[in-house]
């Protein structure tokens, strides 16, 4: 057993196959999950510099999984697990780690059981995560632009949590055959039909859309609205807010809303209308 | 759901150069092969560019007389993706959602109607011939290329294509399938689409249909042949039905898979659905629902839709003129979620209605309960999955978890919050280790307990 404190850097905020090494390493030299640590490098950094504390940045190469390897756990762990690591929450590696050790310490049907504490949070963190995922795909937005008579789209999108690389393989089997990329304030996805790269934000453009889809857009925005029929709650609980900034759309609700009740008393008030000439059956 | 990075089997990797370097490096890489990737990308088309108002006009006219067809699914068709095709699209089962219009309802598809052009003269209908509304119509290239627009956007999964009636059913037919099979043969368009059928078409254009969309349907429009043949006099109950029964032999067909090597071409994966309309007569809830769950038995319907009777702009003196009876709408969908996945009969709600009308203060499942308390209360820990699926405040998902949690554990009031968000509508029908509801259930006030205190202090207002 090792007593003192020790520390494992995850290179990404979302690297499962990361922290499934690391979290095998751990186990295998049995590291209790109280004396573990968890960070991700380009978080809070030199915050832990001081601590004396043993450091494990990168899986010992000599070090023997293969005890850990007979530590089954179940398929459901690793698929929860994989939605969890892109919450936010600090606390989820830690939170994983807890729960991989009492899965291969003596509670193998811990995942059964959905009012144990520990699995009910994690599967509320995985249902957030699903969640902002389906919004995502959702609320992604692309803009066209021309370089030198090629299409290419762009998109900004503002995620919960870090979907980003969780999300892309939808988008490349979507538009498999397009040039875009999908940018958040973290990192941006990049594909060219071919391969899926990673790198640096880029900002939202400010360039108007090629073709101008965007007027289209709303123009069938506020024709599809029948103003007799006005939820705004129900829209809002599935549309939130919080999107509607990188929504073109967004900028109709209020006028459609409040035109909405006039619109629909006006249908009432007219009455029914006077055949036209073309209805005259012979 | 995607959620590892191992399920794409292409190359990814991460880069640290700075964003501008790498945009310029993107920019320059595309160059670099465009002549490969020109031909992959979808070809702009100039003529649409140059007539955008006219399109503009068209889609305003055109949405706005779709607008009153309640279906908005994307969901339940086979998984498929554009990996290993030339053009774009996917489904993987689940509906997205990509915006909501402000009545609540969601926005997935372009729906628009192909033409509102009609030579038919249903009274309920905006674009009937008798109507003053502006008319439009969309050629079939204008239709595809506005799918494509707005599906390489993100802003929608696919298409929903109806038309108004012109020259003859099958004429009309013939141009709404044409646009599917442009969309699949010509773009290799792997989206959703979703085609409203004419109920005269011929069998042959039926079958055409369903190779190119995932879901068909017609409109069943009214309960009755009364009511139809009233109110939409060049429409006939008995064509509709042989129409939704060649469709329903069309997709049994095509999923039958005794056939082993000669598997039949896949049809209407998403199956069919109808709508009625309800306050537009004056049939009952309970017509209504039995006529639902005939469809569902007998054409193997995937949905039936509800549509408020909605006040339009150019009424006919036929219809009331008033808004639209959303709760009444609201009972008919909870009741319809009854027949499909609660276990419910038809008649069992039935017997809950006040001459032939649905509860407006309860949904019809707590009504149910309430009137057969000798059910009641039900054990969690050992009740069977039908009796479970008869509490109030505990859905499909609810239950499932309670069978699966009962493998390992015997469940307490409290284990119950984890698995419902309702557990006070359901304290008085259900037994736990630690909790029975004892002389709750038996109650003479539970019924006004249960409508919860904005209902009761209606009640309590108009009885002042």
């Amino acid at each position: 057993m090792v007593s003192k404190h020790v520390t494992c850097t995850v290179e990404h905020p979302a690297d499962f196959d990361f922290w499934r090494l690391h979290a095998r390493q751990c186990l295998a030299q049995h590291i209790e999950p109280e004396y573990l640590s968890w960070r991700v490098k380009s978080e809070n950094a030199g915050l832990f510099d001081s601590i004396d504390s043993n450091e494990l940045s990168e899986p010992h190469p000599d070090c023997d999984t293969s005890t850990a390897s007979v530590m089954r756990v179940p398929a459901a762990f690793v698929s929860l697990a994989a939605q969890v690591i892109c919450h936010r929450h600090e606390q989820r590696f830690a939170l994983l780690y807890r729960v991989l050790w009492r899965l291969t310490h003596g509670e193998k049907d811990l995942m059964s059981r959905c009012t144990d504490n520990d699995i009910h949070t994690l599967n509320q963190m995985a249902c957030a995560v699903r969640r902002d995922q389906h919004k995502m795909k959702a609320f992604v937005r692309f803009r066209q632009y021309q370089v030198d008579g090629t299409d290419y789209y762009h998109a900004f999108f503002e995620p919960d949590h870090h979907i980003l690389r969780a999300t892309s393989g939808f988008f490349c089997r979507r538009f498999a055959n397009m040039l875009w990329s999908i940018s958040t304030p973290d990192e941006c996805a990049h594909w060219d039909g071919e391969v899926l790269e990673y790198g640096p934000t880029v900002p939202a453009h400010s360039l108007p859309d090629t073709e101008n889809m965007d007027d289209l857009w709303l123009t069938y925005f506020q024709s599809i609205f029948n103003p007799a029929r006005l939820k705004l709650n129900a829209m809002r609980s599935e549309m939130p807010v919080k999107y509607w900034k990188n929504l073109p759309e967004s900028v109709l609700i209020a006028q459609l809303s409040s035109g909405a009740g006039e619109r629909s008393q006006d249908m009432i008030d007219r009455g029914p209308t006077v055949p036209s000439r073309y209805s005259k059956k012979g | 759901m995607s959620i590892s990075f191992q399920e794409l089997e292409i190359h990814s990797k991460y880069s640290n150069l700075d964003a501008n370097s790498k945009l310029n490096t993107a920019f320059s890489t595309f160059e670099k092969n465009s002549a490969q990737r020109v031909k992959r990308v979808q070809p702009v088309n100039v003529g649409f560019q140059n007539s955008m108002s006219r399109i503009g006009h068209k889609l305003a006219i055109l949405a706005d007389a779709a607008k009153y067809d309640a279906s908005c699914s994307s969901s339940g068709s086979t998984a498929r993706h554009s990996l290993d095709g030339k053009g774009i699209g996917s489904t993987e089962g689940a509906g997205i959602c990509h915006s909501y219009a402000p009545d609540g309802r969601c926005i997935s598809l372009l729906k628009v109607l192909l033409t509102n052009f009609c030579t038919y003269d249903c009274h309920y209908c905006v674009n009937r011939v008798s109507s003053n509304t502006p008319r439009a119509r969309f050629s079939v290239d204008e239709v595809v290329s506005l799918t494509l627009s707005f599906y390489k956007r993100n802003y929608i999964e696919g298409l929903f294509l109806s038309s108004g009636i012109i020259q003859s059913p099958d004429y009309t037919m013939e141009q709404v399938v044409e646009v599917a099979r442009r969309l699949r043969t010509v773009h290799d368009f792997r989206g959703y689409i979703h085609l409203k059928t004419i109920p005269e078409a011929s069998p042959e254009l039926l079958a055409q249909a369903g190779l190119y969309a995932d879901r068909l349907s017609i409109n069943v429009e009214l309960p009755t042949r009364s009511s139809l043949s009233a109110l939409a006099p060049e429409k006939d109950h008995a064509s509709i039905g042989r129409s939704m029964g060649t469709i329903r032999n069309a997709i049994e067909e095509a999923s039958d898979t005794s056939y082993g090597a000669h598997k039949p071409q896949a049809f209407a994966a998403a199956g069919q659905s109808t709508q009625m309309i309800v306050g537009a007569d004056d049939a009952s809830d309970t017509t209504i629902l039995d006529c639902s769950d005939r469809l569902y038995k007998r054409f193997k319907m995937k949905r039936v839709y509800y549509s408020a009777f909605s006040p339009i702009p150019d009424a006919s003196a036929v219809l009331p003129l008033a808004p639209p009876n959303l709760l009444r709408e609201h009972r008919l969908y909870q009741a319809d979620w009854l027949m499909r996945f609660y276990g419910f009969e038809a008649r069992e709600i039935a017997d809950q209605a006040y001459e032939g009308m649905l509860d407006l203060a309860l949904d019809p499942k707590l009504s149910w309960a309430l009137s057969h308390r000798d059910w009641f209360p039900v054990d969690v820990n050992s009740a069977c999955r039908d009796s479970l699926l008869r509490v109030p405040g505990l859905g499909v998902k609810g239950v499932e978890k309670i069978l699966q949690a009962r493998a390992s554990m015997r469940l307490r009031l409290s284990d119950l919050k984890c698995i419902s968000r309702s557990v006070e509508r359901m304290k008085p029908f259900v037994t736990t280790l630690d909790w029975s509801p004892s002389t709750l259930l038996e109650s003479a006030d539970l019924r006004i307990q249960m409508m919860g205190r904005k209902a009761q202090m209606d009640l309590f207002s108009t009885a002042s």
